[in-house]
């Protein structure tokens, strides 16, 4: 691991732990509870959808998880320690937080995942821009490395933040509804691109509304309502009884043996 | 033909008054392009507009003392713009509301302040609208010194004010201080309203801040060109505000500012007419 910026040493990283490794984890806010007694843990290299209804508090899990957003109760360490001390959390925003119209370019962005690695004074060197090339290359937007990144489409948007936490060198993934609002090429190109991370050992939690995506592309689901109503395998973990739970009786099973052309939306 | 260009300028006071607003328009319109891009353009008004009451007590206590006044600028404004940034974050009302009420309330208590000197309607116009045509050589080293070293900072500092504007979550988790350069960046803004009281005034001022800036980013679409041609928009700007000053006889903050939304007109027109060409 590099020395970087000396005003935040990184964490150790503690390999005989999880990756991710959320305790009895509670967040309130002024007047209501977001998330409640959640415990999980992941491994690396595993690929967990996360699902629930709105107002489920995935974002929240997300923040809190990212080390953006102190819990109110509980704990969560990655590799062993507290996540506000690690640079390897890489979190993909929802497309639609962003401002498309912000004057920089996809290399400028996928850029901005060294900046902690560059050091407080630090300008690019050449293995920063060899990092950010690779990215942008695995994720196939080199040719598009010069656009404003208002000029991409949805699909591209989605797989430039993918290249700017690949850039981070993030090990952990965090993707807010990475899928949502994509047409369906888009959608296979992104499970394409979530494939070839998982070979890479990234770990990976991702937002989704879409339950038989999550059932037939991930290896794990988190079925989350505020409480953690489930962890584990799609056939579990979807189960008719636990979708009851989490969305209440409103909505039909999902087909956890495979493929149904119908995608049930949540 | 050359006369007409050359005549202001063998005037010490246009010198000075051109080598000053020239040097405020670029500080502002780089500032000012953070500004823009974070949506800031109320509060860097606000901001401008809260550093009456302390110029003004200023004004009472050391008279026309323009060092004097300087510093007493440069610490309301550093105050307000850590206060309200502060309060933002505990407010029991709308951040917007917040902004609005101690903007007027702060504002009200400047002119108040200002009213109880018997000359007070000359002076309190060039607290409101500047009174570029009076600066001293004094006044141009403390605009010289103070913007250098805001421009220097932000240069310093350049990729970090990048990765915190367009996404703070990222800053985060890449563990950079969020909230030491948000709070630098208000001091920044801060000691620019400061160093621009003399040449635009406080009510003038978020022209100079977000007018060349918005101007350019019609046409520019990276950072650093933005930056660029924002300060060539805002000193441009100054240039030709001072030639319509002297030559129409307006008041200079005022031709400065009109100069500027002028460009931005024009910015928007000529954006406008190729968009719609390119469609057809």
């Amino acid at each position: 691991m590099t020395p970087h910026s000396s005003l935040h040493p990184e964490a150790q990283h503690d390999h005989e732990q999880p990756i991710l490794d959320v305790h009895n984890l509670s967040v309130h806010y002024t007047g209501h509870t977001a998330l409640q007694n959640i415990t999980f843990h992941l491994h690396i290299g595993e690929r967990v959808a996360v699902v629930g209804p709105n107002g489920a508090g995935k974002s929240t899990l997300f923040k809190v998880i990212a080390g953006v957003q102190p819990p109110s109760g509980g704990a969560v360490s990655i590799f062993g320690s507290q996540p506000s001390g690690h640079a390897c959390i890489g979190y993909v925003p929802q497309r639609s937080q962003v401002d498309w119209r912000f004057p920089v370019s996809v290399e400028d962005v996928v850029m901005m995942g060294r900046v902690a690695r560059m050091g407080l004074f630090g300008l690019p060197r050449q293995a920063d821009r060899e990092r950010v090339r690779a990215a942008l290359e695995t994720v196939r937007l080199l040719p598009m490395a010069q656009r404003q990144i208002a000029q991409l489409s949805g699909g591209q948007q989605q797989r430039m933040f993918i290249a700017r936490a690949l850039a981070q060198e993030a090990e952990l993934m965090l993707m807010d509804e990475p899928l949502t609002g994509l047409d369906s090429p888009s959608q296979e190109g992104l499970l394409e691109l979530l494939d070839t991370l998982q070979q890479q050992r990234v770990t990976l939690l991702v937002a989704t509304h879409d339950l038989q995506q999550a059932a037939e592309h991930f290896d794990k689901i988190l079925l989350l309502n505020r409480r953690l109503i489930a962890f584990g395998q799609p056939a579990y973990a979807l189960a008719p009884e636990k979708l009851t739970l989490a969305y209440g009786s409103s909505l039909q099973t999902v087909d956890t043996s495979c493929c149904g052309e119908e995608h049930l939306h949540a | 033909m050359l006369e007409f260009f050359l005549q202001p300028w063998q005037y010490d006071f246009m010198q000075r008054a051109l080598l000053a607003s020239v040097m405020v328009a670029v500080v502002c319109a780089i500032v000012g392009t953070y500004i823009v891009l974070r949506g800031m353009a109320f509060f860097g008004d606000a901001l401008a507009h809260t550093i009456l009451p302390g110029v003004a007590v200023g004004y009472l206590i050391s008279g026309g003392d323009r060092g004097a006044l300087f510093w007493w600028a440069l610490g309301t404004s550093i105050f307000s713009a850590l206060g309200i940034g502060a309060l933002n974050k505990h407010a029991q009302v709308k951040e917007d509301t917040a902004i609005g009420i101690i903007f007027a309330g702060m504002f009200a208590l400047g002119v108040a302040l200002i009213s109880t000197v018997r000359s007070y309607a000359v002076d309190l116009s060039h607290f409101l609208f500047g009174d570029v045509l009076g600066v001293s050589s004094g006044d141009l080293w403390r605009i010289g010194l103070f913007g250098a070293l805001t421009l220097g900072l932000i240069f310093l500092f350049y990729k970090e004010f990048l990765v915190i504007s367009f996404d703070e979550t990222l800053a985060a988790t890449l563990r950079l201080p969020v909230g030491v350069f948000n709070n630098l960046l208000l001091v920044l803004l801060a000691t620019t309203v400061a160093i621009s009281l003399q040449t635009v005034g406080v009510a003038l001022m978020v022209a100079m801040l977000i007018t060349p800036p918005a101007t350019a980013s019609l046409f520019t679409r990276r950072l650093p060109n933005l930056m660029s041609a924002a300060a060539l928009l805002g000193a441009a700007s100054a240039l030709i505000g001072l030639y319509i000053s002297y030559y129409v006889s307006v008041a200079s903050g005022a031709a400065i500012v009109l100069t500027a939304t002028a460009f931005f007109l024009l910015g928007l027109a000529v954006t406008s007419i190729t968009a719609k060409s390119e469609k057809k």
